[in-house]
Formats: C-alpha cells, sequence, structure tokens
C-alpha cells in the first residue's frame, strides 16, 4: 500500500506548484523507467487491489475456520450442555449404560501427561540443542541434528507401536521398580505397577516432542548474532557463562515458543498415548495407574457410541479439549509476555 | 517489500499462456469425467456400513457378488455397530451393519423400517498369560465376571484353583485387559457376564462400551492381544476369529448346562440352534449362555439392518437378491473363514423374511 503512494508523490504536488505560478498547465511527467517497465506488464492498480484483497480473505479465513469448529461443537454437544450444565466439566462419571457423564478424570489426564512430558523432554530437548550449537565438533553435528529431525517425521502409531513392545516392558521390570524404591515415599508411584499408565504416557509423550522443541530451539539460538558471544567471551567469560548470559539470554522468547509448540503436540496427540495410558477414566495419585485422555476417549469409543446423549457428551469431550488448549495456550503466552516485559531493556 | 522482489511472481500469473493450458487441461478433464460417468450410470452401486467383526466375510461376499452380478457394486464401511445403525436409520447408507441389535428406542427413532437379518455368528474367547501355565485353563461365568468387577485379585484364588484342579497357579495379582473402544465385541463379552452374574449386571451392565471397575483398556483385538502377550499375569477378551488367526491359546467356558466348552464354530452353531427354538420374529435375540450341553455359552449373532422398502426400488431388489445369494452361497464360506454358519432352522426362517424386502 505505501509503495503507490511513495512513488506517485511527487505527481501530486507538481501541479499544485504550476497552480501558483500562472495559468493551469498540467505537467505530466514519464513514468520513470521502473514504472514503465512494471505498466508493460500488467496493470499496477488492479494486480495491488486483487493482490491486497486475496491475502485478507486468506487472514479472516482463520477466524471462519475456529468459529465453524466451535459453532459445530457447541451445536451438536447441546443435548449433553443441557443436560449435564457445567457439572459436566466437575464430574468423573463415565457410565454409557446409566447415561451419566463427565469429563473431569480425561481433563486430568490430558493436562497431567502433556505437563509431565515438558517437564521431561524440556531439559532434554535444550540440552541437545545447546551441545549442537555450541560444543559439537563438526563432524557429529550433522548426524545428531538429522536424527533429531527424523525423530519429528515418525508417525504416532509407530511411537505407540515401539510403546507397547519396548517401553512398557522396559517400564515394568527396570524403572518402576527403581522408582518405586527410592522415590516410593513420595506417594507418586504406588499401586501395583504393570507398565501401562500415566507414566508410561508421558514418556513416550516426552520423546515425541523433544525432536519439536529440540529442532526450534536451536534456529533460535543460532539466530543470536555471533558478536554477542564473541564479546562476552572477550569480556572474560567462560562457556558456560557466555552461553547463559548470550545465548539462553537472547533466545529465550523463542525458547518458551517451542515449549508452547511442544506442549501443543501433547495436548493434542491421540494415537501412541491410546496405546499405553491404559484407557481407564480415574483421577488417581500414582502415576503407575492407567489414566485417559480427551483425545483418546474421543478415538475409542465415538464410532461405537449409541444414543444422542452419549455422542452429544463425546462431542462436549471435543470442546472441552478445545477450551484446555486454548487455556494452556493462553497461559504460556502470559507467560511470554511476563518473560519478555521485565527483562527487555537488558537484553542487547 | 520492493516491487523488485514481487515483480517474477506477477509476471508468471499473468502470463496467458499458463492460463490457456489449465483451461485446456480442466476441459480434457471434465470430458474424461463425463464419459466415466456416462460408463456408471446404468450400474447399481450401493453402500453399506456397520460391524466391524463380520467385515472380512462382508468384503468377500460382496466382491464375489460383484463379480458374478454385472453392474452391481455393493461397498461395505466398517465404520463399528453404533455408527452403522446411526447411518442407515438417518438414510445416509443403503443398509446396515451390527453386533448388537438395535434397541427399542433406536427403532422408533429411525427414519425407515429395518428388519434386522442374522448373517453369521461369532464368539468371544478368554485368553491370558500366566508363566508356566500352558492353555485350556477353566472359567466359569461368575469368576470372569468378578475378575473384571475386582472381587477376584489374584491367580491363586480359591475359586479358580477349584476349577482348575492340578494346575500349579501362581501367586500373582491378575492384570484385567478390557476393550477401550466401543466395539461388538464387548457388548456379547458383557451380555454374557451380565446373564451369569446379577453383580455385574447391576454394577456394570451390557453395552459396546461400559465402565469397567478395574483393568486397562486397549484398542481392537490386536490391543488385548498385543497386551497380553507382553504382559504376564494378564487376562483378556477376545474375538474366536482372531484368536485363531493368530493361533492364540484360549481358556475353556462354562456353559448352561455345567460343560466345560472350548470355542469352535461347531458349539457357537449349536448355541444358535439351542436359542433358534424360541427366536422372536424379528430376529432380536441374544444367544449367550445358551441353553444345550454342546453350546458355547459366549456367542451371538451379526446382522444385516436391511430397509423393508427402499427408497429407490432398485436397490431394494438388489439386496433382496443378494441375501438370497447369501443363504444359497455364501453361508458356505463362513466356516472357512471361522465364522460359524447360520443353523438350519434359522436360515429356513430367513428365506421366509427376505421375501417381503422390496
Amino acid at each position: 500500500m505505501n509503495e503507490p503512494g511513495s512513488i506517485q508523490l511527487p505527481q501530486t504536488i507538481l501541479p499544485e506548484r504550476s497552480e501558483a505560478t500562472g495559468p493551469v498547465v498540467e505537467v505530466i511527467k514519464p513514468p520513470s523507467i521502473i514504472r514503465s517497465f512494471l505498466q508493460s506488464k500488467s496493470s499496477g492498480k488492479f494486480a495491488d487491489g486483487a493482490f491486497q484483497g486475496m491475502m485478507v480473505v486468506c487472514a479472516m479465513s482463520i477466524f471462519f475456520i475456529v468459529l465453524l469448529i466451535l459453532s459445530v461443537l457447541v451445536l451438536n454437544s447441546k443435548l449433553s450442555m443441557h443436560t449435564f450444565g457445567w457439572k459436566f466439566f466437575t464430574s468423573s462419571a463415565w457410565d454409557p449404560n446409566v447415561g451419566d457423564f463427565g469429563a473431569l478424570p480425561f481433563i486430568w489426564g490430558t493436562v497431567v501427561s502433556s505437563l509431565l512430558a515438558v517437564c521431561l523432554a524440556v531439559p532434554l530437548a535444550l540440552c541437545v540443542s545447546i551441545f549442537l550449537l555450541e560444543i559439537c565438533p563438526q563432524w557429529l553435528r550433522g548426524p545428531i541434528a538429522f536424527l533429531t529431525e527424523m525423530l519429528a517425521a515418525i508417525p504416532s502409531v509407530i511411537y505407540g507401536l515401539w510403546a507397547i513392545f519396548v517401553l512398557v516392558p522396559i517400564m515394568r521390570d527396570n524403572v518402576g521398580p527403581l522408582l518405586q524404591k527410592y522415590l516410593g515415599w513420595t506417594g507418586f508411584f504406588g499401586g501395583p505397577n504393570f507398565g501401562v499408565g500415566m507414566l508410561t504416557a508421558a514418556v513416550i509423550l516426552a520423546i515425541m516432542i523433544f525432536p519439536v522443541i529440540s529442532s526450534i530451539s536451536r534456529d533460535v539460538m543460532k539466530a543470536v548474532p555471533i558478536h554477542q558471544r564473541e564479546a562476552a567471551l572477550a569480556l572474560g567469560a567462560t562457556r558456560w557463562e557466555m552461553i547463559r548470559m548470550s545465548v539462553l539470554r537472547n533466545a529465550r522468547i523463542g525458547i518458551v515458543g517451542s515449549v508452547i509448540l511442544g506442549l501443543g503436540r501433547a495436548l493434542g496427540e491421540t494415537m501412541a498415548v491410546t496405546m499405553v495410558i491404559g484407557n481407564h477414566p480415574d483421577i488417581s495419585k500414582s502415576l503407575f495407574a492407567p489414566a485417559t485422555t480427551l483425545a483418546s476417549v474421543i478415538a475409542n469409543e465415538f464410532s461405537e457410541a449409541t444414543g444422542d446423549l452419549y455422542v452429544s457428551a463425546l462431542i462436549e469431550i471435543g470442546l472441552a479439549l478445545f477450551i484446555v488448549t486454548i487455556v494452556v495456550n493462553a497461559i504460556a503466552r502470559l507467560l511470554v509476555w511476563a518473560v519478555t516485559r521485565g527483562n527487555s531493556a537488558r537484553a542487547v | 517489500m520492493d516491487a523488485g522482489s514481487a515483480l517474477p511472481m506477477w509476471e508468471g500469473l499473468t502470463r496467458s499462456e499458463n492460463f490457456q493450458e489449465i483451461f485446456v487441461k480442466a476441459k480434457l478433464l471434465s470430458v474424461v469425467m463425463l464419459t466415466a460417468m456416462a460408463a456408471t450410470a446404468g450400474a447399481q452401486n450401493l453402500t453399506g456400513a456397520g460391524a466391524t467383526f463380520p467385515n472380512p466375510i462382508y468384503s468377500r461376499w460382496f466382491s464375489e457378488y460383484s463379480n458374478a452380478h454385472q453392474g452391481v457394486k455393493i461397498n461395505y464401511q466398517s465404520v463399528g455397530s453404533g455408527a452403522g445403525i446411526r447411518q442407515v436409520s438417518t438414510k445416509i447408507v443403503d443398509f446396515g451393519a451390527s453386533d448388537g441389535p438395535m434397541t427399542d428406542q433406536q427403532i422408533s427413532e429411525s427414519k425407515i423400517k429395518l428388519v434386522h437379518i442374522p448373517t453369521v455368528l461369532g464368539a468371544v474367547v478368554p485368553v491370558y498369560n500366566i508363566p508356566g501355565v500352558g492353555g485350556d485353563l477353566k472359567f466359569s461365568g461368575d469368576v470372569i465376571a468378578d475378575i473384571y468387577l475386582g472381587k477376584i485379585t489374584n491367580w491363586h484364588d480359591a475359586r479358580i484353583v477349584k476349577d482348575n484342579p492340578g494346575v500349579n497357579l501362581p501367586d500373582h495379582q491378575i492384570l484385567p485387559v478390557y476393550r477401550s473402544d466401543g466395539s461388538g465385541t464387548t457388548y456379547i463379552f458383557t451380555d454374557f457376564l451380565s446373564k451369569v452374574s446379577p453383580d455385574f449386571a447391576s454394577k456394570v451392565g451390557k453395552n459396546t462400551s461400559v465402565r469397567w471397575p478395574v483393568g486397562i483398556g486397549q484398542k481392537g483385538n490386536e490391543g488385548i492381544a498385543g497386551m497380553v502377550r507382553n504382559s504376564p499375569f494378564s487376562f483378556g477378551y477376545v474375538e474366536l476369529i482372531y484368536a485363531a488367526g493368530n493361533n492364540m491359546s484360549y481358556g475353556l467356558v462354562r456353559n448352561a448346562a455345567g460343560k466345560w466348552i472350548k470355542a469352535s464354530t461347531g458349539g457357537v452353531t449349536a448355541a444358535a440352534a439351542a436359542a433358534s427354538k424360541n427366536m422372536p420374529a424379528d430376529y432380536r435375540v441374544s444367544i449367550t449362555n445358551a441353553a444345550g450341553a454342546e453350546s458355547y455359552p459366549i456367542s451371538s449373532f451379526t446382522w444385516l439392518l436391511i430397509p423393508v422398502k427402499s427408497d429407490d426400488p432398485a436397490k431394494g431388489k438388489v439386496l433382496h437378491d443378494f441375501l438370497q445369494w447369501m443363504l444359497d452361497h455364501g453361508e458356505d464360506e463362513a466356516s472357512q473363514m471361522t465364522y460359524a454358519p447360520l443353523p438350519k432352522p434359522v436360515a429356513d426362517r430367513v428365506r421366509q423374511t427376505i421375501n417381503q424386502i422390496q
């Protein structure tokens, strides 16, 4: 919008000047070489307008899509909303036979498994990306970076299969007993451990979101100008101090952004989680206990759901997932805002 | 943004040759599509949707029938019994299929009058993994019910030991595994448990998915089978056809006559024959825990849901002809695929019923 205006600026000023000198003489300067070249190719005005219109339509379609999803979810879950009201989100009943539905165990399972996964994945991902960027010898950098990106491309059902055949026995026979022995006093590792449950789901989620967080945060750290590092080193900083002061500090917004992306993937992940979480709608303190998530109950029960109320409740579960995702994202954005606000002056 | 960088893009977009090329391609495509549509206009395309359990044999039947009958094509989507009932009731598909009979409420809500046509029978078998213990463990219905109610939690429980004299059962906790996805298998299984255990009927009940008091859920037969294979001391249930196809060993179940029966197509057909004596006219009958010394107790029909009067008479005729063909030829193929065929008295009655389909 701005460039055509600035090019035409001299033309609009010119007639004004001639007005002052005497009879109105339209001084029409020939357009510049670039202008006439562009005009010979196409009509600039029409193309500009069309381009702008197209961009606006594309941008507005985002609102339209979100609105469409939301309205379909709300309209189709009317029956369930009407029957259960707000109690739907606080009740932990889920009995298709009686027709009593509540979303709490599913919300609990989704949020806890995703947060746990982020807690496991973030330190690992950050260590890998710092190592790759600052410490890793050149010949090792390529293979590690390639493998990390390859992990991100594996379909989730493959992760699920791998988890059933490899991860579950490891969690049952090796990791579980160890946790029970040393951390059993916390109460988070009580009860029978069958290798299937909340903890295993969190571990597989962590493995799945780790490449996302790692590759994005690496790109962000790479974008920190090299003279920031050189300056820190020149002032006598050790390597760790340099990484902390100039790399992590400057890249922190992007790092938080990568964590949000990872969290988003964890919240919506369905297949791999369904295969190892145990699909039992109960809220338990023990991380060994089976649990379930919003996404997996929809995947499990929608096709065979009989009766309008049952289907409606499942669609309201979808709405709950939509809301949980929005709330978690909003909290994460608030976090970014809080982090950037305080320190922006010092970040140079 | 400067004008120079945008230049190549505009240039490419406004080249008239490009557009002409696209128009020509689009024209060609539409001509091809029109001829394709004209060629298939005379053919009958039917779509059905529903149960996943009979999908292998239905797919085979429909493809054989299409090959034998020029111009008839029947598509079947195994989307699940619940979805099948919904879609045929709202006329989205031409016919449905279900592992559980429609409820009275579902029948009254349907936009089109449907008849249940039993096609083949299936069974559900108990599977387990106890290190050091082989196949052929015996389970009575109330023991299975109490395992899933959380009342029997140990393999060395007195009631399991009593049913299995001479077997060295370990003193270890049982891990019950159930189907997390809604399924006809769960319906048949819980229907049986509700009949033999009043406690199970009141606390859990029968449905395609229920609220299991204990245990962990896995998706699909393959999910349960994989879990049971990999987890020592676990207990689960899968379809007979799945267990047979994957050479899994499975347990015996006590039937209503007090006999221990190992599931087989013969035992399932025997249960259907025993139940057929007092079968209602609309075929909506549960044959779990059927009488008769030979009957396998966790058996069930699976049904096609056929409109009595299709909106398009030509489609009604295809459905009628297909069912006729199924009774004459299709049933013979059932036992090759470990489905139990309909017992003769039931098949004879179905022959009468399909005459009303238009």
